[in-house]
């Protein structure tokens, strides 16, 4: 995982509706950027599905919900869509992964994010991460809640 | 705004539904959850104290919020466990008019349960259980503690 105190990594991506977003974007922001494995596969939709249900309080802590994925952007809005959910979905689509890896959430054999959470400061620079034991666990959402008190 | 940074699963309180005897299960479900639906029956079944905490999650569930309000208003009336056990033995009936037939054949007052389960007194008592869930790391239901 990528180091705390470091600068993350600017990256640009297209959200679930195929305009480019990039983290510089949120500058000035909190971004809690939340690498999953896969849109559709149910550990990632309970997660998704469960974040969205304390969404607005993260907010409300000045931090913005952040999905990356190694999914295309239909199907992010698919997803979406399927679970009900208004967080922004970024596809780390092409080249396959390259945000994930650059944060060290990559995972080579199975092709996809580890789940991992990974706090941006308002500076840009990395103020915290989590690394789920496995892909098939998720944080709850009392994590984020620590990680922004 | 209320804080949700990690806690202890509350000890039980005055509002808490609780019924059985026996050694104490905390339990957060979703009464729109077909995985709790199907382990509610092994879990009432149990030799335990249980307690039945609301942890409905509306954007899996978008009828849950609807059916935790109509459990909560149906205890006021002395039925909280009666509603519960009533939607998760049929899942498939729970629009408006069948929550009033449920209630019709509880005997509650349906004028009450309207008011009640459309309150927002009911909607901030369900929110209280869901985010003590949160709190305590509820990430999946049902969550046994």
């Amino acid at each position: 995982m990528i180091a705390v105190g470091e600068t993350a990594p600017d990256f640009t991506l297209r959200n679930q509706d195929g305009e480019q977003v990039s983290l510089a974007d949120f500058r000035g922001r909190k971004v809690m950027l939340v690498f999953y494995p896969f849109d559709f596969s149910p550990v990632c939709s309970d997660q998704l599905s469960l974040y969205q249900e304390v969404k607005s309080e993260i907010e409300a802590k000045g931090a913005t919900l952040v999905g990356v994925s190694v999914d295309s952007p239909y199907a992010h809005k698919a997803f979406q869509e399927k679970l009900g959910v208004d967080t922004t979905l970024l596809a780390d689509f092409e080249p396959k992964g390259e945000v994930a890896r650059a944060y060290g959430s990559y995972l080579d054999g199975p092709g996809m994010a580890n789940r991992t959470l990974v706090l941006v400061d308002e500076d840009g620079k990395v103020a915290w991460t989590y690394e789920s034991p496995n892909p098939g666990e998720f944080p709850g959402a009392n994590v984020i809640f620590d990680a922004l008190a | 705004m209320n804080e949700l940074t990690s806690a202890p699963v509350p000890p039980l309180g005055p509002e808490d539904h609780v019924r059985g005897e026996g050694e104490l299960l905390v339990v957060y479900a979703d009464l729109a959850c077909p995985h709790c639906a199907a382990a509610w029956a092994e879990i009432s079944a149990r030799p335990n104290r249980i307690a039945f905490r609301h942890f409905p999650v509306a954007s899996k569930h978008p009828r849950a919020p609807a059916l935790h309000a109509a459990a909560e208003a149906a205890g006021r009336q002395g039925a909280f466990f009666a509603m519960v056990d009533s939607l998760y033995a049929d899942r498939a009936h729970v629009d408006d008019p069948h929550l009033w037939r449920r209630v019709e054949a509880l005997g509650l007052d349906l004028e009450r349960f309207e008011a009640d389960r459309r309150s927002a007194e009911v909607a901030a008592r369900v929110r209280r259980d869901f985010e003590s869930g949160i709190r305590a790391g509820v990430t999946n239901t049902p969550t046994v503690f």
